[in-house]
């Protein structure tokens, strides 16, 4: 007996160890680093000081923290509204199709967020982007730049998250019975009314998860922020970025990755604790 | 009153065609059953029928009305699928006031109805209960009261007792029978299962490759059969090769037997198939001598059950089935040369 239990933990061991020395130790040493005591010479000494925690408690920081959700909020809605009804419809197609829309799209995933931001930088530049075609098709009279702006920040991170969107949508729409569907048609539901009152919320699970992957993956974004938007467009992991690398203030930086912790941990918990009540 | 009629259609999925230039038509308030193995295109043509798939060629009607071309959600039709296709995000009473809700009604409406159609099927007080909670017996009982919310002109069942265990599809064969009696509302049912035919319809409808093989009620396919396909599909059946000889007469192993007047259309010297039910045939003791209308052959198997003795006899390489009952017992053990009487009156004459 006491054999068999031991050799059950054996198994453990090697992700216990991943996860302790790639997870648990690095957070800890946050939490420390976050409540430490400043020292004469500028660094910073094991001890517990909470004054990082009172400078996010200022105006400016916590304005930045209510951005980064909303923005992270809109993106999810946004990606999965354009993922849903694409990932339905690929569903619908023969599995050959469907197998190479799957692999199209998982190798959009190799990009880069880097490359994905410079790109869009150049799609909406004043000499080389899209204002260009609107020039030529005479929609607009002199070509402009469209970054930096709130609606490019939104485009990339829109299109940077879209293919996860459709990656988890996938396997709950293609598992969804199509006598589902059927049933409902034959008890007088048109075609759009039984997608709102059928598929919708049968595959209500797939929405709620694939909108918070998106919503997590957004708020550790840094790069689209920065390139494509203005700094009032900065989310919280740029302004961590930025206390970390340009001004070495590794405490407050800490502090700060523990409240974007807290606030994507609070956001999961509230998503799965309302939508598992219908569920 | 002539109901649901269905006229030339014909289905075709790319080359393949799944119905074939079918022709039916059925009084309103009929119980109907299509009837054939898999791939015969039964469910396409119920699905036709549904408005789920349309006719390549063809019409379909319903009284004075023409379904051809109806969106689904526009007939006034109730269908129970094979799965059953319960909601899942919905309770058991939402379930059943799915139709109404749509059509938009009142809450009270709504709740109303799904309680009387509870009570209909025999599960009153399990409207709040959630699908998942469900036992299959009672599944089905939900989507049999799902279909039958708006009162729909013709209701569509897709082998809705294949999910359910042996004992429990005699019990709903029964109950839906009746209840489609009492409400007296057009039905079609799609199965495989000949008993489960024989149970319900009014009509059964022996489809096989994508055609209609014969039409008629229960009891006329299983007495006159018209080919051995629809013989061997419905019940069990023995069949023997013969030779017409003469009008009413066949030979079968150098055993002349009179058939009576079921001879169709052959003449004489064709090629045939001599077919018997089980319960029919008699099996007399090697001793018996001249047992008029008989062939010998061999036992080769006694299963004795009780209520019935079957006794399996090998007649030149083709096996008869009798089912006896104990008063009718020949005393008869395996090995034994029997005489097995196909009296005229229970033989029927089929095409090779």
């Amino acid at each position: 007996m006491q054999k068999s239990a031991l050799s059950r933990y054996i198994g453990l061991i090697p992700s216990s160890v991943m996860i302790g020395a790639f997870f648990v130790i690095p957070f800890v040493l946050i939490l420390l680093t976050s409540v430490s005591t400043p020292t004469d010479d500028g660094g910073y000494a094991t001890g517990f000081d909470l004054q990082h925690f009172e400078r996010f408690l200022t105006w400016f920081y916590i304005e930045r923290a209510l951005f980064s959700a909303g923005l992270c909020a809109l993106i999810a809605v946004l990606s999965l509204l354009i993922a849903y009804p694409f990932t339905y419809f690929l569903t619908t197609f023969p599995p050959r199709t469907q197998t190479f829309w799957l692999i199209y799209i998982l190798a959009q995933l190799s990009l880069s967020e880097v490359l994905i931001a410079f790109s869009w930088q150049i799609l909406l530049s004043r000499t080389a982007g899209v204002a260009n075609i609107l020039v030529w098709f005479g929609v607009i009279e002199k070509s402009f730049a469209m970054t930096p702006s709130a609606g490019a920040v939104v485009a990339a991170l829109v299109y940077l998250t879209v293919p996860f969107s459709v990656l988890l949508l996938f396997p709950a729409l293609s598992r969804l019975d199509k006598s589902l569907i059927e049933a409902s048609r034959t008890l007088g539901a048109s075609p759009l009314r039984t997608f709102f009152t059928v598929i919708i919320p049968v595959t209500r699970p797939a929405i709620i998860s694939g909108g918070v992957t998106v919503f997590v993956l957004t708020l550790g974004a840094i790069i689209v922020p920065q390139v494509l938007g203005k700094p009032e467009h900065w989310t919280l992991s740029v302004l961590i970025t930025d206390q970390a690398i340009f001004n070495f203030n590794m405490p407050f930086a800490s502090a700060l990755a523990v409240v974007l912790l807290v606030l994507s941990a609070t956001v999961i918990w509230l998503v799965t604790k309302f939508s598992g009540k219908k569920a | 009153m002539p109901g649901l009629s269905i006229e030339n259609v014909t289905k075709k999925f790319g080359t393949v065609t799944a119905v074939k230039d079918v022709n039916l038509q059925f009084n309103t308030g009929e119980m109907i059953c299509f009837l054939g193995p898999s791939g015969c295109g039964k469910t396409t043509l119920l699905r036709m029928i549904a408005g789920l798939d349309e006719p390549t060629q063809g019409t379909i009607r319903f009284e004075d009305q023409d379904l051809t071309g109806v969106p689904v959600h526009q007939r006034n039709i109730g269908m129970v699928f094979q799965s059953f296709a319960l909601f899942p995000h919905l309770n058991v009473g939402e379930n059943i006031s799915y139709a109404m809700r749509i059509r938009g009604h009142s809450r009270s409406e709504c709740e109303d109805r799904a309680r009387q159609l509870l009570d209909m099927v025999h599960l009153p007080g399990l409207e709040d209960r959630k699908i998942s909670q469900l036992s299959g017996g009672q599944r089905q009982r939900v989507a049999i009261a799902r279909a039958l919310a708006l009162n729909p002109q013709v209701f569509l069942l897709d082998e809705p007792m294949s999910a359910l265990d042996a004992n429990l599809r005699e019990v709903m064969q029964i109950e839906l029978r009746k209840l489609q009696q009492e409400l007296g509302i057009t039905t079609v049912v799609v199965t495989h299962d000949q008993t489960e035919a024989m149970t319900m319809a009014d009509q059964i409808v022996v489809m096989g490759k994508a055609q209609v093989l014969q039409t008629g009620t229960p009891m006329e396919i299983y007495k006159t059969p018209v080919d051995k396909f629809v013989a061997g599909f419905i019940g069990t059946s023995n069949l023997l090769p013969a030779k017409m000889s003469g009008p009413d007469s066949v030979h079968v192993n150098g055993a002349a037997l009179n058939v009576g007047g079921n001879t169709g259309h052959f003449a004489q010297g064709d090629d045939v198939l001599l077919m018997t039910r089980p319960e029919e045939v008699f099996v007399h003791h090697p001793s018996d001598v001249d047992v008029a209308n008989s062939v010998t052959g061999t036992v080769t198997f006694v299963r004795d059950i009780g209520a019935t003795i079957e006794i399996l006899v090998d007649c030149a390489g083709h096996e008869v089935i009798s089912v006896l009952t104990p008063k009718d017992w020949p005393n008869v053990k395996v090995g034994d040369q029997v005489h097995v009487e196909m009296p005229a009156a229970a033989c029927s004459v089929l095409a090779v």
